[in-house]
């Protein structure tokens, strides 16, 4: 897993609410078994008419020039539904490093941490002036201080993260490597609690 | 101060907690499918480890499997080809699979419950978000990603913050047409898609006490549609009943033993929940959902809100929802065309959901233009319709009994709803694309989704009752 320290990048704004993991990378794209590739089906339905590749939908952000960067800013309780990882996988795949929102849907974080995209919670009125912004302004995310400020205002916000998945994240560790550095306490476990 | 039934549960499975960061919870039993599995068994294979309790997994095929001729080889090149791979990682890894063919194939919240597998007291994962169906059984059940699956392949154990707790309390008596799948929508229409997030919900109540575990399971599945980390019922002599005697129930000796230890999962009397909601249960109609998630329901005989009604910063999110519907603000849901009729689903394709809707139905026809898709949850739950002669009152009817899987759910494999077209299903997520590109899901209970096959219109099940 990548690691994660510090992102200043400008945004892809997503002002819509309860965002589900269907729309995200709807289910007919997860007949894959790995992990590759899933970018470019990201938001497909939204991205695309009738799902041609050559009619992008142009009211839609990913498909607006104007908009780049490694942050997406998404509306509140984003990732909700289906518990499928391709989620994260498309998003980091497509190239974002962060995801900000005002309220997440609990697998999607845990996914999201799993695969070094950061999720950031803000308050609605952070979310609201994140997206009153224009498409040149630049988000600075720094995971260490666990703030996210929007530049061109110096208006800055203190986000929440547990100390273990900082860590993580700040070194590029994941989940598994810690657990199984537990094999024996975990053996332990078993006999004497089962 | 006592315990709620999460925490005795909960605390019971703990190895460790890490300062400042999460609890490492012990896993009793992993189910896994083949759509959220490959990967792991990949990470598993670079690292070179074999999976660490294989007893302790069960497998099915069940995401993408056809619902017609699954005698068949199947025919989509990379549907088979993952089907395949699960069955070539099990024999690998020594982990039982019911794959298709096999008479306990199905849906993988349908058949951990009917095998006896899932049982009261125990902590259970799988790869899909609807694992919350098992807490029914007084349980820690939830789904997780394809890395968790990892983890739990590789150590049966899991990172996990302990969520906060909840509960939702239905007393009274339930109205005349008015089923479980009613109680959930009511809930969520109530706290929305999620009002329950980052919360461990128990559900409880005499509401909740008098229906069967086929019922219960309902609820508990939709509770990850309020965002629930889990959904549970604390077990009874209702839970005890339909476990006994089942495949995999201990027997003897050791279901004396288990019963013991079952009999003390519940909450003590002084035990805290961080917040509590009462509902009466005389207050649920049969539900219908109008909208683009499972929190924008109403009463079927009620109307899709007018703008006056929905608060201002969700405006947008209502409009496009709406616009994607293909409905007004302020239209009646009665009497709308129906085009396609689902029933099936992790939320809704057992044998007494079948029977609900066999009852309904004895007798009359489909409507001349709508196309009903019966899908049972299992093999077992297919076996038992046809003994029961369901399946000739369903043939009778015009409705098309299909064979297990997830189906038109989630439009993974070949079912799917056409763009445009208007179905009432009995799943559990009405988002936009969910049942195929474009399609439009009513979402409702088994005996209102039978009512609309029955005239083509949204119909309130009541006024066809005796």
């Amino acid at each position: 897993m990548r690691a994660f320290t510090i992102l200043n990048s400008r945004f892809v704004p997503l002002p819509i609410e309860n965002i589900d993991t269907d729309q995200i990378i709807p289910a007919r794209f997860l007949k894959s078994t790995t992990k590759d590739g899933f970018g470019k089906n990201l938001f497909r339905d939204w991205r695309y008419e009738n799902d041609d590749e050559k009619k992008p939908k142009t009211d839609f952000a990913l498909n607006q020039s104007q908009y780049k960067g490694e942050i997406l800013v998404a509306g509140k309780n984003f990732g909700c539904g289906s518990s499928r990882e391709h989620a994260a996988w498309s998003i980091l795949d497509y190239g974002f490093r962060a995801v900000v929102s005002s309220f997440f849907a609990d697998i999607f974080k845990n996914n999201a941490l799993n695969n070094g995209v950061l999720p950031v919670t803000v308050s609605e009125e952070f979310l609201k002036k994140i997206f009153q912004q224009n498409n040149t302004s630049t988000l600075s995310i720094d995971l260490e201080k666990q703030t996210i400020t929007i530049d061109k205002t110096g208006e800055q916000e203190h986000f929440d993260i547990s100390d273990y998945k900082k860590t993580c994240l700040l070194n590029g560790y994941d989940d598994i490597d810690y657990l199984l550095s537990l094999k024996k306490e975990i053996e332990q476990f078993e006999t004497t609690e089962k | 101060m006592g315990k709620t039934l999460f925490e005795k549960i909960w605390d019971k499975h703990v190895v460790k907690t890490i300062d400042g960061g999460p609890s490492v919870l012990y896993i009793d039993k992993h189910f896994i499918h083949e759509v959220t599995s490959p990967q792991a068994f990949t990470g598993l294979n670079k690292r070179g480890i074999k999976v660490f309790r294989p007893k302790q997994i069960v497998a099915t095929a069940d995401h993408n499997v056809p619902t017609l001729n699954q005698h068949l080889p199947i025919k989509e090149e990379l549907s088979r080809l993952q089907v395949e791979a699960l069955k070539k990682n099990c024999e690998e890894h020594g982990i039982e699979l019911y794959g298709l063919g096999h008479p306990y194939q199905g849906i993988v919240h349908v058949i951990g419950p009917e095998l006896g597998i899932t049982q009261p007291g125990m902590t259970i994962v799988c790869g899909d978000s609807h694992t919350s169906t098992h807490g029914a059984f007084g349980n820690i059940a939830f789904g997780i990603g394809t890395s968790e699956v990892e983890m739990v392949m590789t150590t049966q154990c899991l990172l996990q913050t302990k969520p906060k707790l909840m509960r939702i309390n239905i007393d009274g008596e339930l109205n005349k047409g008015v089923v479980s799948k009613d109680i959930v929508l009511y809930i969520l229409a109530k706290i929305s898609a999620s009002g329950a997030t980052g919360y461990a919900v128990e559900f409880a109540g005499s509401a909740i006490r008098s229906l069967s575990m086929e019922a219960r399971m309902t609820i508990c599945n939709m509770s990850i549609e309020m965002g629930a980390r889990c959904g549970m019922i604390a077990p009874d002599e209702t839970t005890f009943e339909y476990i006994k005697g089942r495949k995999f129930a201990p027997q003897g000796e050791a279901w004396d033993k288990a019963l013991a230890y079952w009999k003390t999962l519940y909450g003590d009397g002084d035990a805290n929940f961080d917040k509590e909601i009462f509902i009466k249960a005389e207050d649920i109609e049969p539900m219908i959902t109008y909208g683009t998630n499972p929190g924008m329901g109403i009463g079927v005989g009620g109307h899709v809100p007018s703008l006056t009604e929905i608060d201002e910063k969700e405006k947008a999110s209502f409009k496009k929802s709406l616009q994607y519907m293909g409905l007004e603000a302020g239209d009646d849901i009665k009497g709308k065309k129906v085009d396609y009729v689902f029933i099936g689903s992790c939320t809704n394709s057992r044998i007494e959901d079948l029977r609900m809707v066999a009852n309904f139905v004895k007798g009359k026809h489909k409507a001349k233009d709508v196309e009903v898709w019966i899908v049972p949850g299992s093999k077992q739950v297919e076996a038992q319709a046809k003994h029961e002669g369901i399946d000739k009152i369903f043939e009778e009817a015009g409705f098309m009994l299909r064979q297990p899987g997830c189906s038109a759910c989630l439009g993974m494999n070949e079912d799917k709803i056409p763009a445009g077209k208007y179905c009432v299903s009995t799943s559990n997520r009405n988002f936009e694309g969910r049942q195929g590109a474009g399609a439009r899901t009513l979402l409702a209970s088994p005996l209102t989704a039978a009512a609309a096959a029955i005239t083509g219109v949204i119909t309130d099940v009541r006024e066809l009752l005796n």
